[in-house]
């Protein structure tokens, strides 16, 4: 068995929110994703990852912003990690 | 050739504060494309940090005629002013079906001042095509703290430029904006020629300041991208009114209260 994994970026921290970035990662091999190589995303929000078999694995904490950092922007906030598995292929 | 400098607008800068570069198509007349296309192949001499942009280049490279350009002069001048230095300059090139995409990334280190910002001018000197793999950046994400690749696990954002131009583009870019070189998948080489400067001068009013209070400032300003989150979205137009207040040199201005607001602190004050 191998591990898919499919990273959402969501607009806020609700799995049923819209996905605003994504990325793919492969263990099959079978296809390599890769930096700015589709500028749709594979599903409108994260539940709709869900309900096309996807299962969530992890989510982005939710934070207090940091004394004296309130006003400051960096990553993503709203990061949520899926997986599919799903049998290996031998490039 | 002219030697005029076409300052950019107030409305063009603040274009620039929101989306974090400025886009010039088909700018540089083809005698030059060819002329520099040849010089890249061969590859440039290097320019040490620091080196004051009026003398860093001769005249018969193309880089000296690229930036006397009465366009692109203008636009170096209003975002960075005169006597800016040269921090770096490189060639990329691609080969054909050559190369993997970049992560995407911030250059140099993580780069917060808040009154001040290097740009990199980004020349592209024949046609780029979608299978040539342009420069894939990101709208509006210059005023995010990473450093470097620490954002190369994220492969793609809603309104991401993946570009393509004209020959002749040049494209100067804020420090801060994430961006990446991507896969050639043609047959052709692709060249990119790139130069960040450095400002010397405060950067405060540089540029053509008569449109200053256009109303379209202000719809630059608070211009939403699609990758932003529902809450930094906010957060974003907050610190763009930050810096156009440095740019400008006028504490007051504010888009939608958004800075006026939570900046309003009122002193105690004694009634006796």
């Amino acid at each position: 068995m191998r591990q898919q994994v499919l990273v959402l970026y969501l607009v806020t921290s609700a799995i049923d929110s819209e996905v605003v970035g994504w990325s793919r990662y492969d263990g099959t091999g079978r296809t390599s994703p890769t930096t700015g190589d589709s500028d749709e995303p594979p599903y409108p929000t994260g539940l709709a990852a869900m309900q096309d078999g996807w299962r969530l694995f992890q989510a982005a904490q939710l934070l207090p912003p940091q004394p004296g950092h309130e006003y400051d922007v960096s990553f993503l906030k709203h990061e949520f990690f899926f997986e599919k598995w799903e049998e290996g292929f031998r490039p | 050739m002219p030697t005029s400098k076409q300052l950019l607008t107030s409305v063009q800068v603040a274009r620039f504060v929101a989306q974090g570069f400025l886009r010039l198509d088909a700018v540089v007349p083809q005698e030059i494309n060819r002329r520099a296309i040849a010089t890249l192949t061969e590859g440039l001499p290097n320019v040490p940090y620091g080196t004051p942009l009026g003398g860093a280049f001769a005249e018969d490279v193309f880089v000296h005629e690229l930036l006397a350009l009465p366009v692109v002069a203008g636009a170096v001048q209003s975002l960075v002013g005169p006597g800016p230095t040269v921090d770096h300059h490189a060639v990329h090139v691609r080969e054909p079906h050559g190369g993997q995409a970049q992560p995407l990334h911030a250059d140099a280190i993580i780069d917060v001042r808040p009154d001040a910002f290097d740009i990199q001018l980004m020349y592209y000197p024949h046609e780029v095509t979608a299978k040539m793999g342009g420069t894939l950046s990101v709208p509006g994400s210059h005023l995010r703290r990473i450093n470097e690749t620490d954002i190369g696990r994220v492969q793609n954002l809603r309104g991401q430029t993946r570009l393509t131009c004209p020959a002749g583009t040049v494209i100067l870019v804020h420090h801060g904006i994430w961006h990446g070189g991507r896969r050639n998948d043609t047959a052709r080489r692709r060249y990119m020629y790139k130069l960040r400067l450095n400002p010397t001068v405060p950067q405060v009013r540089l540029w053509d300041t008569s449109d200053l209070h256009d109303p379209a400032v202000n719809a630059e300003l608070e211009t939403y991208f699609p990758w932003y989150e529902q809450a930094a979205a906010r957060l974003e137009i907050y610190n763009r009114v930050l810096l156009w207040r440095a740019l400008t040199g006028d504490d007051s201005f504010d888009v939608e209260y958004w800075v006026t607001r939570v900046s309003n602190r009122p002193a105690l004050r004694s009634h006796a």
